[in-house]
């Protein structure tokens, strides 16, 4: 929330000239008869995305030429909204005079793209991102029937976010090595449940196969999980690496916190094994740097809580 | 090229009258009523006049309150977190019973309040889309129940809800009873001599009155906690200056729209009538909801294989203003609660459009968006995979 969205701005505004444009006079509309297709020496294949009781509905005709598998001529017909109209529009005009191949590779995006006025600003308003999704569907699902094959083979990624395209394994990725904590964050970092807000939880536009608060909680419990897992190994036998990240993830618990009440912090500034003597050397940052106790009280205080998460023998020193 | 404006349970024009009537309090008698000297003093005529059209509007009595806020979400939210503090928190009381078609106003601060642990009941209508007195009756519990909210018209179908049954029922029963009346007033007769209620609230912009003014209705001492602290306006059940150009607006609109009913009742039923014809001669469109159930201003018609929000560009493009429930560019459900609620098929759900109009319609606006409506029919049916 901030300025920008207290009044917001009206729905219809925020289309292109484009997206009106075609909703008022679609240029692919209308439908391809087997005498057509057959005329142009052209297979005709049908494929069909949606219902009514949806909200989005498409069908998508395409003449595919017999010997190069070019489509040919690709018309839609629509039920839904005007950018789901402007989509369809744009969707069939992308597929002609590319081969059956070429055309599984248009996505969502290149249909909103396509349909901007100008490349820098979106076509639709994040909340109608969602319409063009269907564009791709129907794509997919007339490759599916030309090649007779299922259409879930087309795609071999679990797509969480279909606005943005943002795949199961990216989210988890971004979490993890980002040490992402909410969804707000996911969002920031992917785009993931940024336009229609379907994915986010629940209750949303449309079911959703996965969401992203649970996608969270689940990551977040396993990185959890991992954590408590590796302290169960005795420090001194962790490789290196592991000893680095378990000393980074003590500061971060029960150290850190601490500092930055009083507006300081702390950084590992090296970390030696001295025989069985783990060493670390600190450097202090902010209020720390002037802070009296931080060489006797706090640096105390940091040594003992190493020394009873991680091992008795620890040392820390002030570099 | 003309605008015809058919989206009357959104908003409405102004009386050209309520304007006049506000015009002195801008740059004359622009006082705060608080103030002791003559620039706060000379308020109060205008704004005793506004109370009394208002008290006689709705048949107030005398020892009632109708506490003058800036509109019936403010009302709504007024009654439902005043019954919260003073009845549930307490522990007298643990629910409140309202139904499955009420406004957002309602639905909404329900759903914070079931948030906070309150046990929220919802009632479905029944297969006419009204919540009857048989509807409530079953299973209630007096003992548990703090209050009943029940809409008196709804915004989107405009089928009015037998209130005054409800009303007596929960008298008989000990319970408090509050009706959203936003819908109603100025549309029906709404005379609270005759019908129990124990609050009612109530928003200008819906008479011909300015936006940003209403009203909450409390029967004789039935006092709530206020909403807003910090002044002695509205004896104190209302804090912050009052808006006192509103103030008189709303007294003058509801006074016209009272007098306007008889107009309301024959020809902007007559209209409404001749526009609903039309729609229903269409092949493959349904108008919901009985006629005689329905405020005289109302039409939600859907239209097969159309999408309405489609729908409502195309009768824009010709110049008509209507509305939707379609819910393709919300984020909330799927589609529009109140229909979810009243239809079992989900496919009317999408392709619901209201068409709402007002004592300032004119017939031959009824022959134009007629005109567009058949038009919009026409081209979208031509480009939907559905039909």
């Amino acid at each position: 929330m901030a300025k920008g969205d207290l009044v917001g701005g009206s729905l219809w505004q925020n289309y292109s000239k484009k997206v009106a444009e075609r909703m008022d006079h679609p240029r692919y509309l209308g439908v391809i008869s087997e005498e057509e297709a057959e005329s142009l020496n052209a297979e005709l294949i049908v494929a069909e995305h949606g219902a009514e009781s949806c909200g989005d509905a498409v069908r998508l005709y395409w003449a595919v030429d017999k010997n190069s598998s070019r489509i040919v001529k690709a018309t839609f017909k629509s039920f839904g909204c005007g950018t789901a109209i402007a989509s369809s529009d744009m969707m069939a005009e992308l597929c002609i005079g590319k081969t059956v191949d070429e055309v599984v590779t248009i996505t969502n995006l290149d249909v909103e793209k396509a349909l901007r006025d100008d490349p820098d600003t979106p076509a639709v308003p994040p909340q109608k991102m969602h319409c063009s999704v269907m564009a791709y569907d129907v794509i997919k699902a007339a490759v599916a029937t030309y090649k007779g094959v299922d259409v879930g083979t087309l795609e071999a990624a679990e797509m969480v976010c279909e606005c943005a395209r943002v795949t199961l394994s990216t989210i988890k990725d971004v979490i993890r090595v980002n040490n992402l904590k909410s969804v707000e964050e996911i969002t920031d970092y992917t785009k993931a449940g940024a336009f229609c807000k379907s994915c986010i939880h629940p209750g949303g536009h449309e079911k959703r196969k996965w969401y992203l608060v649970d996608i969270l909680a689940e990551t977040r419990a396993g990185m959890d999980k991992e954590a408590a897992g590796s302290d169960e190994e005795p420090f001194i036998e962790l490789s290196p690496f592991k000893k680095f990240k378990a000393i980074e993830r003590v500061l971060d618990a029960e150290i850190r916190p601490a500092l930055h009440q009083d507006g300081g912090d702390v950084d590992v500034e090296d970390f030696i094994m001295d025989g069985d003597t783990p060493v670390v050397t600190i450097a202090y940052r902010g209020a720390c740097l002037g802070c009296m106790s931080a060489t006797v009280g706090t640096l105390g205080f940091i040594e003992n809580v190493l020394k009873e998460k991680l091992d008795p023998a620890f040392k820390v020193e002030v570099g | 090229m003309s605008r015809i404006y058919l989206d009357n349970n959104a908003t409405t024009v102004l009386d050209p009258r309520v304007k006049q009537a506000m015009e002195p309090y801008w740059l004359q008698q622009y006082g705060n009523p608080n103030s002791l000297h003559q620039f706060g003093t000379e308020t109060y005529p205008g704004m005793n006049i506004a109370i009394d059209r208002i008290y006689t509007g709705i048949g107030a009595a005398d020892e009632d309150d109708v506490i003058i806020n800036s509109c019936a979400t403010e009302g709504n939210n007024t009654v439902l977190k005043g019954v919260w503090a003073d009845m549930i928190l307490n522990g007298d009381k643990t629910r409140i019973v309202s139904s499955m078609v009420e406004h957002p106003s309602i639905s909404q601060t329900l759903d914070w309040l079931e948030s906070q642990g309150v046990d929220i009941v919802r009632l479905a209508p029944d297969a006419d889309g009204l919540i009857t007195r048989d509807i409530l009756a079953e299973g209630f519990d007096a003992e548990k129940t703090a209050l009943v909210t029940i809409m008196w018209a709804n915004n989107e179908t405009g089928l009015i809800n037998p209130v005054k049954n409800l009303a007596e029922f929960c008298r008989e029963n000990g319970v408090l009873f509050h009706t959203d009346a936003v819908q109603a007033v100025g549309k029906v007769p709404v005379n609270l001599r005759d019908v129990p209620v124990d609050f009612l609230t109530f928003s200008a912009h819906k008479f011909h009155g300015p936006k940003g003014a209403g009203g909450l209705f409390v029967r004789n001492g039935r006092l709530l906690t206020p909403l807003l602290h910090g002044g002695e306006q509205m004896g104190g059940n209302r804090a912050g200056t009052v808006n006192v150009a509103f103030m008189v607006g709303m007294g003058l609109a509801m006074e016209l729209a009272v007098e306007a009913l008889d107009f309301e009742e024959s020809r902007v039923r007559c209209m409404r009538d001749r526009l609903e014809d039309a729609i229903a001669s269409l092949p493959d469109t349904l108008v919901l909801g009985k006629r005689e159930h329905r405020t005289p201003n109302t039409i939600l018609a859907s239209f097969k294989g159309i999408e309405g929000e489609a729908f409502i560009w195309d009768l824009d493009r010709r110049g008509v203003a209507a509305s939707t429930g379609s819910a393709c560019s919300s984020e909330s459900l799927e589609a529009d609660a109140t229909l979810q609620a009243m239809v079992s098929d989900a496919d009317l759900a999408h392709t619901a459009v209201r068409f709402s109009l007002s004592r300032f319609t004119a017939e031959e606006e009824i022959d134009t968006a007629i005109a567009a409506v058949k038009e919009t029919v026409e081209r979208l049916r031509s480009i939907s995979s559905t039909y």
